[in-house]
């Protein structure tokens, strides 16, 4: 759902980008321990198979994105996650690109990035079940909007043409925002029940 | 979604092809190259010029044709409003009206040349690397010098994918026989986060068995790679051809 394909952005975009991906990866695969890796891909793996399940809203249905759940559960490791997923995607099913995986991996790892610093810590410190649903709904639409707003931003850089557009590209993300908050906040409420663990981005549990 | 699915097992692609005989780096390695040319393109003839190249790839590839051209029409909905605003927001000559908003042409030459771009390198992927068993992709990438991290995140993720889609139709068809049906409610979407966040925990207590059971055979952060990926010297045939192809594009692109 955040598919930005090959051709669409301009050259400076595409590399600053793919740049920043980079140095984002370089630097989670630091704090990556190696014999972690194994439960790193059980989990990306989870990720991945979720963005693959057709959620109905309206007429319509949407891909999750899951940017908010990733990073609170992934933490860093998010972004070498969004970056596998993406080849994957791009290899095996036709989505996305191959010049765009530097830029799409970004728009989506960041707001990941994102959450699991500003969120991450208030999720751990929260006891009232309304508070952690109510975080974990921010957690879920905040991802998305973010994600939005970074597709908007790669687009109006590259092009002064696609800028009309962008108001319609926003609001394309307004029922997957919704989707996301909802659903986000049920799994963070199940996951801080059963297996607070899993939430404790950043902290003395890696994955 | 076949090649996924099969992931570990032995080749079950339908392909004998000629494709199928140029080693995976290669593969992987002209894929990046004919992308990164493709997207340097900027004038229509070129564009279907490398257009017809992915689609003599796909043919030599022996890609499925039907499937192939439902993969190839999925494009994201936002992006097709981008393309459909293109024709107004270019300047240039008029075209027609709709709506007393007029549409030039170098408006609708960009957004053609956008979809034949996007297309054209799908395409080629598709034919390159998406013929690969996802394990001979990332020993591919490992021998192109990607970090071995996240070659072996992706290998693990791989084999995992297979793994979870079985755990997740497991909880969908039990979720089913006690009669939920997803419609576009909030139900439905409480229900969706529930399901994930159990195949999270379900997943996570796997992973850490799996963990267990990988120390005790030693695992120590890494694994040997099967050699044998490396680019063969029977790719030369493919290689300097496909690569002089790329060339002529590129020198056209900067003459014409």
């Amino acid at each position: 759902m955040a598919h930005i394909p090959d051709g669409v952005l301009s050259a400076p975009v595409l590399i600053g980008a793919a740049a920043a991906t980079a140095v984002g990866v370089a630097i989670a695969l630091k704090r990556l321990d190696s014999e972690r890796i194994p439960q790193t891909a059980v989990l990306t793996a989870v990720f991945f198979v979720a963005s693959l399940v057709h959620i109905p809203i309206g007429p319509t249905s949407v891909h999750p994105l899951l940017s908010g759940l990733m990073g609170l559960v992934l933490g860093w490791a998010a972004v070498p996650a969004v970056l596998v997923g993406l080849v994957l995607q791009a290899a095996f099913f036709g989505f996305g690109g191959i010049t765009v995986l530097g830029v799409n991996t970004f728009n989506i790892a960041l707001p990941a990035l994102l959450i699991a610093a500003v969120i991450g810590p208030l999720l751990r410190t929260a006891v009232n079940p309304r508070r952690i649903a109510l975080l974990g709904a921010l957690a879920g639409a905040v991802g998305v909007v973010l994600t939005a707003v970074l597709v908007c931003l790669s687009l109006a850089f590259s092009a002064q043409e696609y800028r009309p557009a962008l108001t319609i590209v926003l609001a394309s993300y307004a029922p997957l925002a919704a989707v996301e908050a909802v659903l986000t906040a049920a799994a963070v409420s199940l996951l801080r029940r059963v297996k607070p663990e899993l939430l404790s981005v950043g902290g003395a549990r890696h994955a | 979604m076949t090649a996924l699915a099969s992931a570990g097992s032995t080749a079950t692609a339908p392909t004998a092809g000629f494709i199928d005989a140029v080693s995976p780096s290669t593969r992987v390695g002209a894929a990046i190259a004919f992308a990164v040319a493709t997207v340097a393109l900027d004038r229509l003839p070129l564009l279907a010029l490398a257009l017809a190249i992915a689609v003599v790839l796909a043919a030599l590839a022996r890609l499925p044709a039907a499937s192939t051209a439902r993969r190839l029409a999925g494009m994201d909905a936002f992006m097709l409003a981008v393309l459909a605003f293109l024709p107004f927001t270019v300047p240039g000559t008029p075209l027609f009206v709709v709506a007393g908003l007029s549409a030039s042409a170098e408006g609708l030459r960009q957004a053609v040349a956008i979809v034949l771009t996007a297309n054209t390198i799908v395409l080629a992927v598709l034919a390159l690397v998406g013929t690969l068993e996802p394990v001979a992709l990332g020993r591919a990438l490992a021998a192109l010098k990607v970090p071995d991290k996240v070659v072996h995140l992706l290998l693990f993720t791989v084999r995992y994918i297979a793994v979870l889609k079985d755990e997740y139709g497991r909880m969908v068809l039990a979720m089913r026989a006690r009669g939920f049906r997803p419609r576009g409610n909030r139900h439905t979407w409480n229900s969706f986060g529930w399901l994930f966040g159990m195949l999270l925990v379900r997943s996570f207590e796997r992973s850490e068995r799996i963990h267990a059971a990988m120390k005790c055979r030693g695992f120590s952060g890494r694994f040997c790679l099967v050699e044998g990926e490396i680019a063969s010297p029977a790719d030369l045939p493919f290689a300097t051809g496909f690569g002089l192809l790329l060339v002529l594009l590129l020198v056209a692109k900067v003459v014409w």
